[in-house]
């Protein structure tokens, strides 16, 4: 057997509807997409945080089997694929789902035009939420000087939660509850965001990928038209999103 | 003999008219499609019933008992009806008060709000029952396609009516799909 088979054979790598992806060991299927420059559609997961497998629009096929991309280790051999229809469809119907869980008037809405999950439904083509609206009702804090939470669009990524107690090493958020009763509280005694230590250049106060963590008197400054999603697509962006490193080092 | 008109009703329910408006920003183009389309019922022509037409545009979600009628009235006449903005498609702006009971809404604008004078719910006969939620149009009605923003762009209308005008299933280009 010659050198240059026996590489092949070695040599770490997946493939990626059809595309050779190499991974180093301990990569998950999503590091090595990204990696790759490939976007599997991803919510709940950040580059440079501990992924938290919780949005499942990361699903993909592995030999045949659904997995989610961004807790999968990425193993020799495993075939993978992730832009299918079928695939997509399934993806679509959860950020449906996601839409009428929370309250979501995007015309409304601060974070419009940069706001990830909105973003998703350009991507997905999402005409319609076709769901029923739950139409919850949630509490507003109001209560920090600078950090407004508006649980009303809050989608549960638990982003927030990790970037504050592994980069921002506060631990102000946890989500409390299971299923349809989980909910985003603050680590308080009284519950309120402005009993704790949490600060407008915090990760977890900048990390929240829709309109419910917001930094105060910031809302509209861009213009329509200079929005991010107003120029780039999420399968873009998605990209070259990373915790910033010099906030990895003070993780 | 002249092509037959394409008869297009319109409708704000729970809206603002800014879909309308941004419809007429096709500015010169309305011109081109006058030769094509004619309106029916609509804010346009003050034609009061919808008689059969052949495309129904729907601006706003439904937030009363009149809004259901009119709503059904547009089903039963139009061959192809479309959800047109973020109102009708999701309920939009109107649709925050479903966050509160119907009851606690009238009580804080009627009863209890600041600068009331002479507090008191209204009930006429002239005024249709709200509806306990705002809801999106397709939870009332079978809706054929849905052309969402806040209000959708004058080109989103073109690319929605200009297919549809020949006879083809219209496809908005992604840059024009927004929910703002
Ligand atoms: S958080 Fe995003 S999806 Fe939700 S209302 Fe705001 S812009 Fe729309
Ligand atoms: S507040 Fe934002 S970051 Fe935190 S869990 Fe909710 S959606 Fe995610
Ligand atoms: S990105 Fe993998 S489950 Fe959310």
């Amino acid at each position: 057997m010659t050198y240059e088979s026996n590489k092949a054979i070695d040599a770490n790598s997946i493939t990626i509807d059809g595309e050779t992806v190499p991974f180093d060991a301990g990569q998950t299927i999503m590091d090595a997409a990204l990696a790759a420059k490939i976007h599997i559609p991803h919510l709940c997961h950040y580059p440079g945080l501990t992924p938290a497998g919780n949005c499942r629009l990361c699903m993909v096929e592995m030999n045949g089997e659904s997995v989610a991309a961004c807790v999968t280790q990425a193993q020799s051999g495993q075939q993978v694929s992730s832009n299918t229809p079928e695939l997509n469809a399934a993806r679509l119907a959860i950020t449906q789902m996601l839409f009428v869980e929370g309250n979501h008037i995007c015309p409304s809405c601060e974070k419009s035009g940069n706001c990830r999950l909105q973003a998703m439904g350009y991507y997905l083509g999402m005409l319609e939420e076709h769901f029923h609206q739950f139409n919850p009702r949630r509490e507003i804090d109001a209560s920090h000087s600078t950090v407004l939470l508006d649980r009303d669009r809050c989608i549960l990524c638990d982003l927030c939660v990790r970037a504050s107690r592994d980069i921002d090493k506060k631990n102000v958020f946890a989500i409390a509850g299971r299923g349809i009763h989980a909910r985003l509280v603050v680590n308080t005694a009284s519950g309120k965001l402005g009993d704790s230590n949490i600060e407008e250049n915090d990760l977890a106060a900048k990390i929240c990928p829709v309109g419910a963590i917001l930094i105060r008197e910031r809302s509209f400054d861009s213009p329509v038209g200079e929005r991010i999603y107003d120029r780039r697509s999420i399968s873009d962006t998605a990209l070259t999103e990373h915790v910033p490193e010099k906030e990895v080092d003070r993780g | 003999m002249a092509e037959r008109k394409i008869k297009i009703a319109t409708t704000s329910l729970a809206g603002c008219f800014g879909c309308h408006m941004s419809f007429l920003d096709i500015d010169e183009k309305l011109v081109l499609l006058n030769d094509r389309i004619e309106f029916n019922r609509s804010p346009f022509t003050d034609i009061k019933q919808c008689s059969p037409s052949d495309i129904g545009l729907i601006e706003g979600g439904v937030c009363n008992a009149d809004n259901v009628r009119v709503l059904r009235e547009f089903r039963a006449s139009c061959a192809i009806l479309i959800a047109v903005g973020a109102c009708a498609i999701t309920g939009g702006v109107p649709a925050m008060r479903n966050y509160f009971d119907l009851r606690e809404c009238l009580e804080e604008v009627y009863l209890n709000g600041t600068g009331v004078t002479n507090p008191q719910i209204p009930s006429d006969m002239e005024l249709p029952l709200l509806l306990d939620k705002v809801y999106p149009v397709q939870e009332v009605v079978k809706i054929d396609y849905f052309l969402p923003g806040c209000p959708p762009s004058a080109d989103a209308f073109l690319q929605m009516l200009v297919p549809l005008l020949d006879g083809q299933k219209p496809r908005l280009a992604t840059d024009q799909l927004h929910y703002d």
